[in-house]
């Protein structure tokens, strides 16, 4: 925690002790490949300057999105929320999406927010699996509550694993009825909707070491399409 | 009858658009009366193919709609709705306008904007070609019509997942050289199908069809001048001609064909088409063909006569159907890559051809094309409207 003050103990929640997130590589339909790892707090800010433009991009829900997630991500730099954690996923370094969640104990996470901006080459779904896999596989959690804020997400998560209803939780995300990914679940989805491998290479691993932003125009052109800018 | 040419062609970017319908029927009008230079020629007539807009952006009378939003009064206005083959249609409604003598200049405007509604809505709508009380009732889709398809062509002639991939990577990669695809993403044989991610990266739709197999749903409208002989020449440059239009009907129902992977309608379209141009498909140097799922560009490939029924997927692993083919196929990629805005697709098919054969086309550019041919494949083939464009010594 370093230096800090009595009264800022005290504001900060109590940490459980939350493994790593181990790094995997997947294949994409482009072939490309996408490194999926953890940041560190140090690297919020960049990851904020990426999610600043699409604060009003109202397609696709990514205004609501990207301002909740602007707010997770500083509770996550300044010890704000609880065992929260970020994944990023990076292609050729540069940064393609994000998902965040925290443990509310050690039997059950909470899934936030999952942001593709590299739209198209199923980002957001390798993204969301790696985050059901951290709770699950890696801090070996019964279930996952997880909501979702976009017809888009819906259907991914939802529909796709399939998800179950748990209408007596109401959650953290605006109180709406949470849904839950149990264990089992999880694993009779694994085969359709988790990929990539471990270990990552340490060329792989160096490419991923610091995160790139693409260009501010190219994130909102991606994710909101082209608007007046056609022939 | 009459010659009749095409001396204007243009189109929006294909994708998903916030322009209201009409704006992107206008944009793409505006770009093809800009393309053929009219000056202070009128334009006779107006038509409009479309599919959806009185279901989804519950606007009819589409080609009145268009003759006022660009003031081309007193122009007759036609709309034609025709399933998926209403582009080519609409197409040969222009061209019969003044091949009969009727008009000299008829403008033919293909749009529709289905990303307005979401995807459950929108296959349902597609769906609604189908036949209301043996198939739709039962909850046949467009995808699941294909999945079949698919299946059976693949038992019969040994057509296997890595050819409709191969058609998917080709279309792909052509769309990722036209600035007025939908989609300008490369995709790889590991990345779609033999590693183990393409399961999650390319997740089945209707098996055997993936995710890459299908065409997305796109937004988008596509224009062509259409003129008499007279005012081609007036107009002087790269003259293309309208050489043949061949259509065909089938049973509505697949399964109540003789054999549902004899695609009939389309070998009935292109002998027409073939027939009427006095051409063979062995002169044909680029085409286009309806591959909303991909199955369906190799089958259509054997159907118009290009390759022997059963070695259409041969000639797709031969590379002959690549842009550097001996018959380049889908150079704008497709209904694959490029987009698939129902009512827009047929009209889009000629634009591409149309510049191919004036040689406008840039990255994607068939090498010394004279002649080509369009497949328009409407319902799940019911409807099949083969097109042939050539060009002429100006």
């Amino acid at each position: 925690m370093g230096n800090i003050s009595e009264l800022e103990v005290q504001m900060r929640p109590p940490a459980m002790n939350m493994p790593a997130y181990s790094p995997k590589a997947i294949t994409l339909a482009s072939g490309e490949t996408m490194v999926v790892r953890q940041v560190a707090r140090e690297e919020v800010p960049i990851l904020l300057e990426a999610i600043y433009p699409l604060l009003w991009v109202e397609r696709d829900f990514y205004d609501i999105v990207a301002a909740r997630l602007f707010g997770e991500l500083l509770a996550y730099k300044r010890y704000r929320a609880k065992d929260e954690y970020v994944l990023v996923g990076l292609i050729d370094g540069v940064l393609a999406g994000m998902v965040n969640g925290r443990l509310v104990d050690e039997k059950t996470g909470m899934s936030y927010h999952t942001l593709t901006i590299r739209r198209g080459l199923r980002v957001g779904s390798h993204l969301f699996a790696a985050k059901m896999e951290y709770h699950i596989e890696q801090v070996q959690q019964e279930e996952v509550l997880i909501v979702a804020e976009s017809p888009i997400g819906f259907r991914r998560w939802m529909i796709e694993y399939p998800l179950e209803k748990r209408f007596e939780v109401q959650h953290e995300l605006g109180g709406v009825p949470s849904w839950v990914l149990p264990k089992d679940v999880y694993y009779a989805a694994k085969p359709r909707l988790v990929s990539g491998h471990r270990p990552v290479s340490d060329e792989l691993m160096k490419s991923a070491a610091t995160i790139v932003l693409p260009e501010e125009e190219t994130v909102v052109r991606q994710v909101a399409g082209e608007k007046e800018e056609q022939q | 009858m009459n010659p009749v040419y095409i001396a204007g062609a243009g189109m929006t970017k294909f994708g998903r658009s916030e322009w209201p319908l009409m704006q992107l029927a206008s944009v793409a009008s505006l770009a093809a009366l800009h393309h053929a230079n009219l000056g202070d020629i009128p334009v006779d007539g107006v038509v409009v193919a479309n599919m959806g807009a009185a279901r989804m952006n519950r606007q009819t009378a589409l080609g009145s709609a268009l003759v006022d939003q660009l003031a081309l009064y007193p122009a007759t206005a036609e709309s034609v709705e025709n399933g998926p083959a209403s582009g080519a249609s609409a197409v040969k409604v222009g061209v019969q306008a003044i091949a009969s003598g009727m008009a000299d200049v008829v403008l033919v405007t293909g749009v529709e904007r289905m990303r307005v509604v979401n995807g459950l809505e929108g296959t349902d709508f597609v769906a609604s070609l189908s036949h209301p009380e043996a198939e739709y009732i039962y909850g046949v889709t467009l995808p699941a019509l294909a999945g079949m398809f698919a299946r059976l062509v693949m038992d019969k002639f040994g057509v296997e997942r890595k050819h409709l991939a191969m058609v998917a990577i080709k279309n792909h990669d052509n769309a990722a050289k036209n600035p007025y695809a939908h989609i300008q993403q490369t995709v790889t044989m590991e990345g779609i199908l033999t590693l183990p991610e393409a399961a999650v990266n390319n997740p089945p739709i209707a098996e055997p069809l993936h995710m890459f197999d299908c065409c997305p749903v796109s937004d988008g409208a596509a224009s062509l001048v259409l003129v008499s002989e007279a005012v081609a020449a007036k107009l002087g440059g790269p003259r293309v001609r309208v050489a043949g239009i061949g259509q065909a009907t089938d049973t509505h129902t697949v399964h109540e064909r003789e054999d549902p992977t004899d695609l009939k309608s389309v070998r009935i379209a292109a002998e027409q088409a073939f027939g009427r141009a006095g051409l063979t498909p062995n002169d044909i140097d680029v085409a286009e063909l309806h591959d909303a799922f991909t199955i369906l560009e190799i089958a259509e490939s054997e159907a118009s006569g290009f390759f022997p029924r059963g070695e259409g997927h041969k000639a797709l692993e031969r590379g002959e159907t690549r842009l550097d083919g001996t018959l380049p196929i889908n150079p704008s990629g497709g209904l694959k890559a490029k987009g698939h805005p129902v009512g827009a697709t047929g009209v889009a098919q000629l634009v591409e051809l149309t510049w191919q054969l004036r040689g406008e086309c840039g990255a994607r550019q068939v090498k010394d094309a004279n002649a080509a041919y369009a497949c328009n494949f409407g319902g799940f083939g019911n409807n099949v409207v083969a097109s042939i464009l050539q060009r002429e010594a100006s």
